[in-house]
């Protein structure tokens, strides 16, 4: 950890001179073991304002939060509610009187109705019992005030995630709660979704409430916030009012500092050994490629899917090329990356990997075949987080790694066939034995990223490789699934992000199950990027008459 | 099956998740380690309770003997908790199969079927319906999805049903000298029994720590899903487990089959081993949820109640309380390993 920032910068996002701030926090210090992920951290957060936190994985965010939360008690330092004490960290419904969280995971029950969860722990009794009359009516009134359509007697499960974060941002108003925090809230959003999001968010700023909003995007940041704060290695390095801010100016506070092993300038400057690697690992297989045999090539493929169905997608991705195919989540972007990595059935169509057709639905074959593959949900398929970063890593060389020794891996061989790939890809660890559990969000990420590359495939399927993960972290990821392709490898990357494309030969943009536009890549016009991708530009693609019907955003909102 | 490991002390101003950090063999020693002071204890007392306890005779036939065939068992049933299954039927498969096949070895006399066939076959045999009984819980509960308690429960009660049907209550004796071998025989001072027990349970270890299958069963018990993304041929994987871990029950009952002479109708589900396989695998940190758990700790869970029961015996409780007793040894042993065993050996909730 680098000590020489410390610079005790600390202002609050309160004008001082008012009543004391919502939430203040001063002098917060919290330790895990010899990693200090808080020191001495001031920050406040004023009614009616919204204060945006930012920062890189591992700088001290959910600590932060878990603090203010009352989850986790810090080692030293006190918070205040409307300059009285907060109560003893734990005591969970103390703590939901006076701050409600809406984390980046749905903390809904999905069983429940709608109603039900509103009032969750809370429920309005009569003589005894629940009084599910006035639930219903209650829990209507606060959804009125929406407009959402949300229904209070549907079952959670059926509501889509915007509609759950809904439910979750009316639980907070229900309970009359003064001070929201919002973690990562947009994560699984859609750019409508989101707009929708902030309108609601906007409103409950201005009707008092306190806001603390946590975010990877920057740009939103500046859309909603009225300060913003910025952590890096623990401490509060920048406190100020968005309004005197630049976007270079916050990546540079959130980034300055921190070393070069996790710059991605190094990188790009070849003084990280990562480009030989890569070479070395794939040189094997870029051999093996002939230029005129695709990595890739779908032709009419179509699914239906509750990812989003796909309707006769037909594609090639050469060796050496970098395919983007970008869309809403439920354009089928997901569903295309799943299936061509093999982890669904497609209904019809024909998916050819260097030119041989692979069994569809068969995940372990494509592996052989040489499809490394990124999920879309990194918590769910991208690790498993009880085992260590070095078995993570090797998990689909093992049959490499044991050759010749009757499947008996070596531990040290793992660890060996592992550590390039975490320091190329400046994996924060303290040993690659490390449950990758204990990683932030970034390096687990990146754990999965080596996991796809360690095979050295001849196709890289990457579904939205970057969500969830800091400026610095993504841009490296980016790069570095940018260098696999260079050393020969197809690289089709399925996002929802455009950040995502920067280093994409061409784009793809997919609209209901279909490529409604290929754009080539090198500087990407991001307003008719999103146009297209929202369906209402026809001029990038002539054929797409239908997607130019101005009620195609609606039918965009629809499909989530 | 002795342990000689000491704490392991954290070099000063390590991260507290260095111990973690080490991996699941690592944890295994902490946690056996853990489980040692128990160990001691469950000694003095039985010191104290009866002079013959300490004797080499009683802790290798007395103990080692008793313990194996529960022993086999409890690595079976510990490889399909890994995976994140479980399977109630491994105790009818330790009572069907070498039923089935002593019924098919010795005379009509002795309950038999008269067949009289080669004690050897009659082994395979044993194996075979050890690998057919695993094989039809693995294709239900993997690729027809059926929930694995209600699957393995009503197999538990078929094959219990088969067990003494096919004898019509009967108990053959009688075993051929093949057949009995593992289960009555001594190396020297050392039961037979007690040898390819300790093999199991090294050779399990080995395979899971070391073997790429080993870490697949840890990668599928943690997360399904990405081992499946990795490459994991998840299925074929799950059903080899439920199959080996039959296998295993199977050779638990012939082990026990052995050291009674005969097979019993209640051998297996009327003795309900099956709660003792299940605690002596919670005992030892093998985790219900699944990817989580060492043979090492398996065996110091049997062991500690193999140890348990043999005082019990030993201290001439009345035997209608022995029941009793057993249970609820059990139960406080649970809550102790949980106590001893820290914040990894919980379940989550």
């Amino acid at each position: 950890m680098n000590v020489d920032t410390d610079i005790g910068v600390g202002c609050g996002a309160g004008d001082g001179s008012e009543a004391p701030a919502a939430v203040a926090a001063r002098g917060i210090t919290k330790s895990y073991g010899s990693t200090r992920a808080l020191r001495g951290v001031d920050i406040s957060l004023a009614s009616g304002r919204c204060l945006g936190l930012v920062g890189r994985n591992g700088a001290g965010k959910s600590t932060l939060v878990s603090i203010l939360s009352g989850l986790q008690k810090p080692d030293s330092g006190e918070v205040t509610f409307a300059g009285r004490a907060a109560p003893p960290a734990g005591a969970v419904h103390a703590w939901r009187e006076r701050l409600a969280t809406v984390h980046q995971h749905s903390m809904i029950v999905p069983e429940l109705t709608v109603a039900e969860n509103v009032f969750l722990g809370r429920l309005p009794r009569r003589r005894g019992r629940v009084d599910w009359a006035a639930v219903r009516a209650q829990a209507r009134a606060v959804l009125g005030e929406w407009g959402s359509g949300v229904d209070a007697a549907e079952l959670c499960r059926n509501l889509s995630v915007e509609q759950r974060q809904i439910v979750e941002l009316a639980r907070a108003v229900a309970a009359g709660t003064k001070v929201l925090l919002l973690d990562e809230p947009t994560a699984a959003l859609e750019h409508d979704a989101v707009q929708r999001l902030f309108t609601r968010v906007r409103q409950l700023v201005d009707s008092g409430v306190a806001v603390l909003y946590i975010s990877h995007h920057l740009e939103e940041v500046f859309d909603i916030c009225d300060d913003v704060a910025v952590l890096r290695d623990g401490d509060l390095v920048l406190s100020a009012p968005t309004a005197e801010l630049t976007t270079d100016r916050l990546v540079d506070a959130m980034v300055h500092g921190t070393g070069a092993r996790t710059s991605p300038a190094a990188v790009a400057a070849g003084t990280m050994p990562m480009s030989s690697l890569l070479a070395d690992v794939t040189e094997a297989a870029s051999e093996e490629l002939r230029a005129d045999v695709p990595a890739l090539e779908l032709s009419d493929l179509a699914a239906a899917s509750a990812l989003g169905d796909l309707r006769g997608i037909s594609l090639k991705v050469a060796p050496g090329e970098s395919v983007g195919v970008v869309g809403l989540i439920s354009s089928g972007v997901v569903t295309l990356g799943r299936i061509t990595a093999g982890t669904q059935r497609a209904d019809q169509g024909e998916l050819l990997v260097a030119g041989k057709p692979l069994p569809p639905g068969d995940r372990a074959a494509a592996v052989k075949a040489g499809v490394g593959y990124i999920p879309e949900d990194r918590r769910a398929a991208g690790f498993i987080g009880g085992l260590s970063i070095a078995e993570n890593i090797t998990m689909s060389v093992t049959d490499r790694l044991s050759a010749g020794r009757g499947g008996m891996l070596r531990p040290r061989a793992v660890l060996e066939a592992a550590r390039p790939w975490a320091d190329s890809l400046a994996l924060v660890s303290s040993s690659l034995k490390q449950p990758v559990a204990d990683l932030s969000g970034g390096n687990q990420q990146k754990v999965t990223v080596a996991r796809a590359l360690a095979r050295g495939p001849k196709l890289i399927v990457a579904v939205t490789p970057t969500r969830g993960v800091d400026v610095a972290s993504k841009e490296l990821l980016l790069l570095a699934l940018r260098q696999a392709a260079d050393a020969g490898a197809g690289l089709l990357l399925a996002t929802d992000e455009l950040d995502d494309l920067v280093y994409c030969d061409r784009v793809l943009v997919l609209v209901r199950g279909r490529i409604a536009a290929e754009v080539p890549g090198g500087q990407l016009d991001r307003t008719a990027l999103i146009a297209a991708i929202e369906g209402v530009a026809g001029a990038a693609d002539p054929s797409s008459n239908t997607s130019q019907f101005p009620d195609s955003a609606v039918e965009a909102g629809e499909a989530e | 099956m002795t342990q000689t490991q000491q704490p392991v002390a954290l070099a000063p101003g390590a991260p507290p998740t260095a111990g973690r950090a080490r991996g699941p063999a690592a944890l295994g020693f902490l946690r056996e380690a853990a489980l040692l002071p128990v160990l001691v204890v469950i000694l003095v007392v039985g010191a104290v309770i009866s002079p013959v306890f300490l004797t080499t005779d009683n802790l290798l036939s007395g103990v080692g003997q008793q313990v194996s065939a529960l022993g086999v068992t409890v690595v079976g049933e510990s490889l399909i908790l890994l995976i994140g299954g479980m399977d109630l039927s491994l105790e009818a498969t330790y009572g069907l199969a070498p039923m089935i096949a002593a019924w098919l070895l010795v005379p009509k006399a002795a309950f038999g079927s008269g067949l009289m066939l080669n004690p050897y076959l009659g082994i395979l045999i044993l194996f075979a319906i050890g690998a057919a009984v695993g094989l039809v819980n693995g294709l239900l509960i993997v690729k027809a999805r059926l929930n694995g308690f209600i699957v393995t429960l009503g197999m538990t009660v078929l094959l219990a049903g088969l067990q003494n049907g096919s004898v019509q209550g009967q108990s053959p004796y009688q075993l051929p000298q093949a057949f009995a071998f593992i289960g009555t025989e001594y190396l020297g001072k050392v039961p037979v029994s007690l040898v390819v027990a300790a093999v199991v349970f090294i050779g399990a270890g080995l395979f899971l720590r070391y073997h790429r299958t080993g870490r697949a069963i840890y990668a599928i018990g943690g997360n399904a899903e990405a081992a499946r993304a990795a490459g994991i041929r998840v299925d074929r994987v799950r059903i080899g487990v439920y199959v080996a871990g039959s296998m295993l029950a199977a050779l638990g009952g012939l082990i026990e089959a052995g050291r009674v002479s005969s097979v019993t109708g209640d051998q297996g589900y009327q003795e309900g081993i099956i709660f003792t396989v299940f605690a002596a695998a919670v005992i030892g940190g093998v985790s219900l949820q699944g990817g989580k758990g060492t043979m090492l700790g398996a065996a110091s869970g049997v062991v500690l109640l193999g140890l348990v029961q043999n005082i019990i015996n030993l201290s001439n409780a009345p035997n209608y309380w022995q029941l009793a007793i057993n249970g609820g040894v059990i139960l406080f042993a649970l809550a102790l390993a949980r106590i001893v065993g820290g914040e990894s050996s919980a379940e989550n909730p």
